[in-house]
């Protein structure tokens, strides 16, 4: 098979896992103001959760991946509730707290499921691929990329077309006021966060069995989910969305052709759009 | 008692050393309009702020319908049926027209005297809005921002209306307008307090006033009172 197709599906793919990793970045970050260095180890925590389900306790995958975002997202919502909750406006305190808890989060897998990458089996009826004309697509990496657009629309629609989700844009705009007018917004920031956690938690599983896990996992993606954001746009859905397609392409591009260039192809588009559009291909400026 | 909206008792308030509030003390009747009047600086808006929760009191009490309410969250303070028109709009800028009203919309307590406030009725009174329900608020004039941070309050079907200086930066015209929907909402039996720095709009529409200089309370009585005794409004605000 075409080297280059080859290539495109997998930059597809990563890009629909960078999707899931960064939508809950870009919401926690771009709503609420909250450099969460943790994502990366909450997609690293999933994936291990997940996999101890899948693999130690046989559960089917989708059970598994459940339980991976649920856990992930209850661990978000305690670290919002005691620790980031002091910290309102502090970002330079929440990015060392953030940045704390990652290094303990590493530790605690490192402690829990030793230094050796555990692979997950990819979920029975998703082996295999389909096969087109004389194309053969991996029916897993297609799955991957459907959900990742599924979740794309239904956080699109939470936030843009509910009250819910403009009660949320509301205690953005002006916290305050929005405290005034009846919205309880501590309730709504915990919610977002929880929503955040659970995102990455449910994309370290869903990644799982194409990347492995292992030590180092978190390192991996937290670079990723900032290039996107910043990308993106950060608190724009769709920016995260193209921002994700685009940094998947770039890194599996860039791997293969430029592998001593790596991170430099994919952090070079990040500069050039710092420079020239500092919010973002998709960030809006307020009105 | 019964027929108070809301009572202010006794409010000593603080922002960080400075002391801005004296043990202010004031009542608003029920399904009366309050005109608190003072210069700039003299606590009007802190009044406002500790009704609604963002200041916390140092003493006093406030009572709304005989309910105990100082000390207690912004959001709970509304829940129990107040609603703030603040000082600058602070409208949601972000979003549409439309999402700013949803976002504060309730139901009214049971005992409600009118109609319920709803998309209709709020638009009903302010056509302008709702040609304009879909676009960003934030794009909107400022007199079309006053109708909307007005239509907000009214979305929550409050009990008292507290209205911080809506006259702010508007056009003269835009303001009778303005005027006029309070008149309305006053006829329909909402307790209102309207902040002003403009005497004359507040004479000319309440049943009280109340007259704040440095934090204390100068002068209170009913309009009536105040016009025939012949107040100073000079020495208290500065104005003729």
């Amino acid at each position: 098979m075409n080297l280059w197709l080859l290539l495109a599906i997998n930059s597809i793919t990563f890009g629909g896992l960078l999707f899931l990793l960064s939508a809950g970045f870009s919401l926690i970050f771009g709503l609420m103001r909250i450099p969460n260095l943790t994502h990366g180890s909450m997609f690293m925590l999933g994936a291990y959760v997940g996999a101890s389900m899948v693999m130690t306790f046989h559960l089917p995958f989708w059970i598994g991946a459940a339980i991976a975002a649920l856990t992930v997202a209850v661990f978000g919502g305690l670290i919002e509730r005691l620790l980031l909750r002091r910290l309102a406006g502090a970002e330079q305190a929440q990015v060392l707290v953030t940045l704390g808890i990652s290094l303990i989060v590493a530790d605690f897998c490192l402690m829990v499921w030793t230094g050796d990458p555990i692979s997950v089996a990819t979920p029975p009826g998703l082996v295999g691929g389909v096969r087109f004309v004389d194309l053969f697509f991996p029916t897993y990496r297609i799955a991957i990329i459907l959900i990742a657009c599924v979740i794309g629309a239904l956080l699109w629609v939470l936030l843009d077309r509910t009250r819910l989700g403009a009660m949320i844009r509301a205690g953005v705009d002006d916290p305050q006021m929005a405290r005034v007018v009846g919205i309880r917004v501590s309730r709504l920031f915990t919610i977002v966060f929880c929503l955040g956690a659970a995102l990455a938690g449910f994309g370290g599983i869903m990644g799982a069995p194409i990347l492995s896990v292992y030590p180092g996992l978190d390192n991996d993606m937290l670079p990723l989910a900032l290039v996107v954001v910043i990308l993106g746009g950060t608190g724009s859905l769709l920016g995260s969305l193209v921002g994700s397609f685009v940094i998947g392409f770039i890194y599996n591009y860039g791997q293969a052709l430029f592998p001593e260039l790596a991170y430099f192809v994919l952090f070079l588009p990040m500069v050039v759009v710092l420079v020239l559009r500092p919010q973002g291909l998709f960030g809006k400026q307020a009105p | 008692m019964a027929n108070d909206a809301l009572a202010l008792a006794g409010i000593d308030a603080f922002y960080g050393d400075s002391h801005v509030l004296h043990g202010v003390s004031f009542v608003l009747g029920a399904a009366r309009l309050l005109g608190l009047l003072g210069r700039n600086g003299a606590g009007k808006t802190t009044c406002m702020n500790v009704t609604m929760g963002m200041l916390r009191p140092r003493r006093g009490t406030v009572t709304l319908f005989g309910q105990a309410i100082a000390g207690r969250a912004p959001e709970d303070i509304a829940m129990s049926g107040i609603a703030l028109v603040p000082q600058g709009r602070r409208i949601f800028r972000s979003l549409t027209v439309r999402e700013n009203l949803l976002v504060a919309a309730r139901q009214p307590q049971a005992n409600g005297a009118h109609a319920p406030w709803t998309f209709d009725t709020v638009y009903a009174t302010f056509p302008r809005l709702k040609e304009r329900q879909n676009q960003v608020a934030g794009y909107l004039s400022g007199g079309e921002q006053q109708m909307l941070a007005i239509g907000r309050a009214l979305m929550a079907n409050p009990r008292v209306l507290l209205m911080d200086e809506p006259s702010e930066g508007l056009a003269p015209q835009i303001v009778a307008e303005v005027m006029a929907t309070i008149r309305r909402l006053k006829e329909q039996g909402l307790s209102i307090i309207l902040v002003e720095q403009n005497a004359k709009l507040v004479f000319d529409i309440a049943d009280d006033i109340v007259i704040l200089n440095s934090g204390r309370v100068a002068v209170a009585g009913t309009t009536d009172a105040l016009r025939r005794g012949g107040v100073d409004l000079h020495q208290h605000l500065g104005i003729y």
